[in-house]
């Protein structure tokens, strides 16, 4: 019943937010100068007048505008996002060759900033207002304050040019041909500056989502019933404060899912990380627009498929919202 | 009535709140002050084109008193570059912002006044813009058109309007059933007049708290574009200023260095000028002193 009821209000709420990013990537499309056949012919040198019609009536876009609306929306929803004019291959096949790489880049990046993000914003909690808080709330709002281009860069004067422990570009040793461990190892150590320079930012904005989502809960009744029943206050803190806590600090840790995508794509072009970041640099060098649509669409969908499952597991963790 | 005015614990209603005679907001207030200054007189301050040739390359900062702070690969003036930079970024920060305010401002307001399925659809729209992600949008628009001041901050303010409008539709929100909204209603007031001249002016204080934080981003994401090298080639920029030093950042790291410390020092201005204007406007969340 409930599941049910979840599954279609979900529906209700993704489907349209899907269909109006497709209608804007849409409009985007045709709001570039030129179409593909101009590309196409502009890549392999010059193409007569006849065979750019013949070729504009065989992809269609001499159709109108409706019509060719229906067969995108079509395409988008069967995962067709066209083809790259620049690796004349589809759209999907390019974007998945290169998604891995910033997954990796992203996902150590985000638990890296969660975890970090929650501990600070914990300690900043517990010691409000005294000494300890001022001083992380100092940091994190000077992380918070700076281009993560920028903290990529002065990382790697500091830690890669001056100190020389980490690699300052590349995702792994070229040429090295590493195998099992050895390449895990190699592979962590390119990751290491890049994730950094991505998490700063977010572990600013976790820690002050916690440090208020911890003392919004610690003023609840049931954390001064839990005192009363004269628990230790390290349990409290934990069981009670920093798991309620964490559902607020979930929730929005989904919907900065796309920023972080953003971030990566700037942290990636300072890192040479073989990532998303730089096709989408080389998609626009290129003018290979149905890449970048691509990729602009592929993200929303990420981040819309994210925001259900954290919609989900909040609802799960907490019974409140669950009615 | 008389009475209370005397009572010597009455506070003047002039005197500044305690959270804006915080040492840091004062701080951050003379350091916007300073680089509004710099920015609305640069051409009077930098002492050479940003652009020009003018120095022995490669100067380090303080090295040589005519640049003081140094010269990049060309001999550019990397002072010069710096005053003259904070013209774009803040022109870009700020119309964004404007854009954003007023784009979120609509959206919001219509969406809370009205209710039913025009906040809803009007939601939904908000919902779109807030799912993208914001810079690949931003990217998508500047390779539409040929890059300039004008479409980064046209692009940055049609991605960064979203939160505006959620806070506007709150704000609407709850006004819309206050007394005075009711009294307004009452006289026969015309819808325009009740959200523009009644709701509106009690909405704003809120929203202009809101479009700091906008400003902010909005310099943040400017300095990404630039650099990325998708702005106007012929006008500098802290964030292309950044990006011009990256070819050198192992030897000479003061190029990008600087120019970060003059991004991250306006934008935390401006985050604690709205931290602590949120504070006084919503005393539940000044939990700090």
């Amino acid at each position: 019943m409930g599941l049910l009821r979840t599954i279609r209000r979900t529906a209700l709420q993704a489907l349209p937010t899907m269909f109006g990013i497709v209608l804007i990537a849409f409009i985007l499309l045709h709001l570039m100068p030129g179409d593909a056949v101009d590309a196409i012919s502009g890549m392999s040198g010059s193409s007569s007048q006849e065979t750019m019609e013949e070729m504009r009536a065989a992809y269609g876009l001499n159709d109108s505008l409706p019509v060719q609306f229906i067969r995108y929306v079509a395409g988008v929803f069967t995962l067709n996002f066209g083809m790259s004019i620049n690796y004349s291959a589809p759209v999907l096949d390019v974007i998945m060759e290169r998604l891995p790489a910033t997954l990796t880049l992203m996902f150590t990046a985000f638990v890296l900033a969660l975890s970090s993000g929650i501990v600070i914003g914990w300690a900043m909690a517990v010691f409000a207002g005294r000494w300890v808080d001022r001083l992380l709330t100092a940091g994190s709002l000077l992380l918070y304050s700076a281009p993560n281009f920028w903290v990529g860069l002065m990382i790697i004067v500091y830690f890669s040019a001056k100190l020389q422990l980490f690699p300052a570009g590349g995702a792994e040793t070229i040429g090295a041909d590493l195998q099992g461990w050895a390449w895990f190892t190699d592979r962590l150590h390119h990751l290491v500056l890049p994730s950094c320079a991505l998490a700063a930012f977010f572990v600013a904005i976790y820690a002050r989502l916690t440090r208020a989502a911890m003392l919004e809960v610690l003023r609840q009744d049931y954390i001064r019933t839990a005192h009363s029943k004269g628990l230790h206050p390290m349990l409290i803190q934990f069981r009670h404060g920093l798991r309620n806590a964490l559902i607020p600090v979930t929730t929005v840790a989904g919907l900065h899912l796309g920023n972080m995508l953003g971030g990566a794509v700037v942290v990636e072009t300072v890192f040479n990380w073989p990532g998303l970041g730089r096709l989408t640099m080389n998609a626009l060098a290129a003018r290979d627009t149905q890449v970048l649509l691509g990729i602009l669409l592929l993200s929303s969908i990420a981040v819309i498929v994210t925001n259900v499952l954290i919609d989900w597991l909040v609802s799960w963790l907490d019974p409140r919202i669950r009615s | 009535m008389s009475l209370l005015a005397t009572d010597p614990n009455d506070r003047p209603r002039l005197r500044l709140p305690k959270s804006l005679r915080n040492p840091l907001f004062v701080l951050a207030v003379i350091v916007l002050l300073g680089v509004l200054v710099m920015a609305v007189f640069a051409a009077q301050i930098a002492p050479y084109d940003p652009l020009d040739m003018v120095n022995m390359p490669f100067l380090w900062p303080f090295a040589d008193p005519s640049s003081p702070l140094g010269t990049d690969q060309l001999g550019r003036d990397l002072f010069s570059g710096i005053v003259q930079g904070s013209r774009a970024t803040l022109l870009v920060g700020f119309s964004s912002a404007v854009l954003g305010l007023m784009i979120g401002t609509c959206v919001g307001a219509l969406a809370g006044y009205f209710g039913g399925w025009v906040d809803i659809i009007l939601m939904r729209v908000t919902e779109i813009f807030q799912t993208m992600p914001t810079l690949l949008l931003i990217i998508v628009i500047l390779a539409i058109g040929n890059p300039s001041i004008p479409l980064i901050a046209i692009s940055i303010g049609l991605a960064a309007w979203p939160m505006i409008a959620r806070l506007a539709r709150a704000e609407f929100l709850s006004l819309r059933e206050a007394d005075f909204v009711m009294a307004a209603r009452a006289l026969g007031y015309p819808t325009g007049r009740i959200i523009l001249r009644e709701i509106l002016p009690n909405a704003l204080p809120t929203l202009i708290v809101g479009a700091s934080v906008l400003v902010a981003n909005g310099i943040l994401l400017e300095s990404a574009v630039s650099f990325l090298n998708l702005g106007d080639p012929n006008v500098v920029s802290w964030g292309s200023l950044i990006g011009n030093g990256r070819t050198q950042i192992r030897s000479e790291w003061y190029l990008s260095a600087l120019p970060g410390v003059a991004t991250v020092l306006t934008v935390l201005s401006l985050n604690i000028l709205g931290d602590r204007l949120t504070d006084i406007l919503n005393p539940r969340s000044g939990e700090r002193s």
